[in-house]
C-alpha cells in the first residue's frame, strides 16, 4: 500500500465578507469540496479518479500533494502520516517521493525560463545533483526519456506545442525520481492524436520506472486505457470504487452507469442510450440523503433521507441503497 | 453533389488568408462542401485545422486581417461572401444562427434571458412585444427548459452551464434560420450534459429541417450527431463522407490515425492497456505547411508523389478522399 486516505475532508469558506455577514445577518457558509473520502493506492498501479466538474477530484489531488491542508481525516504515504501539519520534517522527506502533473501545459511552465532550467528545478531544490555537469546530464537524460531532444533544453516553452509542453512537465515531474505521480487531467487540454502520444508515453514510463499513478480525469474512455482500478466521485464523495474491468463490465452505482452511458458511441452500434436527466446540483446546498437522488431513476424515500455509506464487497465498493438492497 | 437550390449552404473552393508582414498565411485552402436541409454536417479536426475559421467565414464574422481570398459561399443558392456589411448583418441571426463554445460569453450578463430573446426576435420578425414574449417562451420550452414562465425573467448567471447552452440555442433559433453554425457547442459542458445538448441539436435539425454545421474536435460528438462529416487537416478537407463510412472505414491515413487515437472504452483486460494508435508529430504551423499533401511528413504510407503534388478530394467508395493512395495511376493502393 503506497497511499492511504482515511475519511479525508476539505471545506472551503465561501462566506460573504464579515461586514456583509453582520449587516445582512447571513451566517458563515462552508463548501464541502471533499467529504469523507477513503481509498488506497497500491504500489505500481494506476488508480483513476473520475467525476464531472466540481465533484472534488482535483481537490483530492491537491490534498495529497500538500497544496491544500485537509480539514478532516488523514493521508498516509508508505505508512507515514503526511497530513499532520506539526510533523513538517517527516512530511517533507516523504513529499519528495511524489510529484504532480497539471492539466494546462500552457499555465504550468514558467514562460521566462529555459526548458533545461524548468526540468532542473526539482534537482536544484531537492539537492539531488552535485554540480552543474551532473544536472545537465540528468536533464538531457530526462528529455530523451520523454521523447524530446537534449538540445530542446535551450528553448523556451512557447517554442513548443501543447503535447511537447506536457512532455516537458512530465520530465520535470520525473526529475526528482518520484515513485508516485498525481496526474490531474494531464491530457484534457490536448488534441486527440497528441493525447494518444502522451497516454502511451505515460504507460511506457510507468512500466519502465515502476511508477504509481493517481490519474484524475473526467473522461472514462481515457481512463479505460490507463487505469487498473477506478474510483468515481460525485459531489465530494466517493460513490464507487472497483477494478477497471469490473467497473466497465458491471457498473454498480447508478451514477457510474450514467457516466458510462454518456460516453459517445464511436462504434456506431446504434446502442440506445438512457437519456441523462438533470445536472449536478449546487455543491453549496447538496441534496439531503444520497446526493445523487434527484437524478437517479432508482431513488426512493430512503435515498432522500439517509446518506448511503461506502460498502465493500470484496475488492469493490459502492455507496448506494438500491445496490445494497438488491433493487438494481 | 445535388443541384444548387436544394442545398442550404454551399461552399466552393473557399480560401482564407492572413496577410502578415512576413508573408501571407493560408489558413483555409480551397475547401468545398455543401449542407442539405435537415442535415447535420460535422466538421472535425484538431486545433489549427481551420474548422472554426470556415464557420466564421460563413457567418461573415472573419476578423481582419483575415480575408476570403478566393471561392464562394452560397446560402440557398444566393452568394453571400461578397455582400456588404449591412446586408450580411441582416442575414446573420435571420437566416444563419450561431452557437458558440462558451455559453456565458454568448449571453449579455446585464439583461434577462427573456429580454435578450425578445430583442432578437423583434429585430428579425415584425411582431409586437407580447407576441415576441410568447414566442420566446415557446422556444425555451422547445429547447428543454422546464417551467419557462419562471425562468424567462432570470439572468444568465442564474442558469447552469447546460441550461445556458440551451438558452443560446434558443437564441440562435429565434428567427427560424435555415442554417445553424454550432462551433464546439458541447466542449465546455460535462459529459452527461453534452449528451443532452447533442440530442437537442439532432432533434431540431430533424424537426425543423434546419441545416447544421457542427464544428468540433470531438469525433464522439460527430459520430452521435452528424449525417456526414468533413475531416480537416492544415486548412484542407482531407476526407468527407457519410459519418458511418468515415468513422468505421476511414480511407485517408489521417482520418484513420485520428480514429485510432481516440480512446474507446474497452472491457476485456487484455485490450485495456494496449497502446493507442498514435500519429507522430503535430499539425504543421501555418507558416510551414509542407508541400504536396500537407500530411505527408506524418504519414506512414507516403511516397514520392505525396511530397510534390497536392491531392484533390476524389471519390473513393462513398467518400471524397484527398489522398494519392487512391489514385488509379498509382500501382498499389493500400
Amino acid at each position: 500500500m503506497l497511499l492511504r486516505l482515511e475519511d479525508l475532508g476539505r471545506d472551503f469558506d465561501v462566506s460573504r465578507p464579515w461586514l456583509n455577514r453582520v449587516l445582512e445577518g447571513v451566517p458563515r457558509q462552508l463548501l464541502h469540496a471533499v467529504d469523507g473520502v477513503s481509498f488506497e493506492v497500491r504500489k505500481g498501479e494506476t488508480l483513476a479518479l473520475v467525476g464531472e466538474s466540481g465533484c472534488g477530484k482535483s481537490t483530492v489531488a491537491r490534498l495529497i500533494v500538500g497544496l491544500y491542508a485537509p480539514s478532516r481525516g488523514r493521508i498516509e504515504f508508505d505508512g507515514v502520516e503526511i497530513s499532520d501539519p506539526e510533523a513538517k520534517a517527516a512530511t517533507a522527506r516523504i513529499r519528495r517521493r511524489m510529484q504532480m502533473i497539471f492539466q494546462d501545459p500552457y499555465a504550468s511552465l514558467n514562460p521566462r525560463w529555459r526548458v533545461r532550467d524548468i526540468v532542473a528545478e526539482p534537482l536544484r531544490v531537492l539537492g539531488l545533483a552535485a554540480d552543474d555537469a551532473q544536472i545537465a546530464a540528468r536533464v538531457a537524460e530526462l528529455l530523451k526519456q520523454v521523447g524530446l531532444a537534449p538540445e530542446d533544453g535551450e528553448k523556451y516553452p512557447h517554442e513548443f506545442s501543447g503535447g511537447q509542453r506536457q512532455r516537458i512537465s512530465i520530465a520535470r515531474a520525473l526529475s526528482g525520481r518520484p515513485e508516485f505521480l498525481v496526474c490531474d487531467e494531464p491530457t484534457s487540454a490536448l488534441d486527440v492524436s497528441v493525447q494518444a502520444q502522451i497516454l502511451n508515453l505515460m504507460t511506457e514510463l510507468q512500466a519502465r520506472l515502476g511508477l504509481t499513478y493517481l490519474f484524475i480525469s473526467h473522461n472514462l474512455a481515457v481512463v479505460s486505457h490507463v487505469a487498473d482500478r477506478i474510483a468515481v466521485m460525485y459531489l465530494g464523495r466517493l460513490v464507487e470504487i472497483a477494478d477497471a474491468e469490473e467497473l466497465f463490465a458491471r457498473p454498480k452505482h447508478p451514477y457510474t452507469r450514467m457516466l458510462l452511458d454518456a460516453v459517445p458511441d464511436l462504434e456506431m452500434s446504434g446502442r440506445q442510450r438512457t437519456p441523462v436527466a438533470g445536472e449536478v446540483p449546487n455543491p453549496l446546498s447538496p441534496p439531503p440523503g444520497c446526493a445523487f437522488h434527484p437524478r437517479c431513476p432508482h431513488a426512493n424515500d430512503r435515498c432522500q433521507a439517509e446518506r448511503p455509506s461506502l460498502i465493500w464487497h470484496g475488492e469493490a465498493a459502492s455507496a448506494c441503497h438500491a445496490v445494497e438492497e438488491n433493487r438494481i | 453533389m445535388g443541384t444548387a437550390p436544394a442545398m442550404v449552404l454551399e461552399v466552393k473552393n473557399l480560401r482564407i488568408e492572413f496577410p502578415t508582414r512576413r508573408g501571407t498565411l493560408v489558413a483555409v485552402d480551397g475547401i468545398s462542401f455543401s449542407i442539405a436541409p435537415g442535415e447535420v454536417l460535422g466538421v472535425v479536426g484538431e486545433s489549427g485545422a481551420g474548422k472554426s475559421l470556415t464557420g466564421t467565414a460563413v457567418i461573415g464574422l472573419l476578423e481582419p486581417p483575415g480575408r476570403i481570398a478566393a471561392g464562394e459561399i452560397l446560402l440557398e443558392g444566393e452568394r453571400i461572401d461578397n455582400l456588404p456589411h449591412e446586408a450580411l448583418r441582416q442575414i446573420r441571426g435571420r437566416r444563419i444562427g450561431a452557437i458558440f463554445q462558451d455559453p456565458l460569453t454568448s449571453l449579455n450578463p446585464l439583461y434577462t434571458v427573456g429580454e435578450q430573446l425578445v430583442e432578437t426576435i423583434r429585430t428579425h420578425l415584425d411582431i409586437d412585444a407580447a407576441e415576441a414574449r410568447d414566442r420566446a417562451l415557446a422556444l425555451l420550452r422547445e429547447v428543454g427548459i422546464q417551467a419557462p414562465e419562471a425562468r424567462i425573467d432570470h439572468y444568465p448567471h442564474q442558469f447552469s452551464g447546460g441550461m445556458r447552452q440551451r438558452v443560446v440555442i434558443s437564441l440562435a433559433l429565434c428567427a427560424e434560420p435555415r442554417l445553424i453554425i454550432a462551433d464546439e457547442p458541447t466542449t465546455a459542458l460535462d459529459v452527461s450534459i453534452q449528451a443532452q445538448i447533442i440530442q437537442l441539436l439532432k432533434k431540431l435539425a430533424r424537426e425543423r429541417g434546419t441545416a447544421v454545421m457542427l464544428i468540433t474536435h470531438d469525433m464522439g460528438v460527430i459520430a452521435e450527431t452528424a449525417d456526414r462529416v468533413a475531416v480537416m487537416y492544415a486548412g484542407r478537407i482531407v476526407e468527407i463522407g457519410p459519418v458511418r463510412e468515415v468513422v468505421r472505414a476511414a480511407r485517408h491515413p489521417y482520418t484513420a490515425g485520428l480514429m485510432g487515437s481516440i480512446p474507446k472504452i474497452r472491457v476485456a483486460s487484455a485490450q485495456m492497456h494496449a497502446p493507442l494508435v498514435q500519429i507522430e508529430g503535430a499539425m504543421p504551423r501555418l507558416n510551414a505547411i509542407p508541400s504536396g499533401c500537407a500530411f505527408h511528413p506524418r504519414c506512414g504510407k507516403s511516397f514520392a508523389r505525396c511530397r510534390t503534388e497536392r491531392p484533390e478530394p476524389r471519390p473513393v467508395g462513398s467518400n471524397l478522399t484527398a489522398c494519392w493512395l487512391y489514385d488509379e495511376h498509382n500501382a498499389a493502393p493500400a
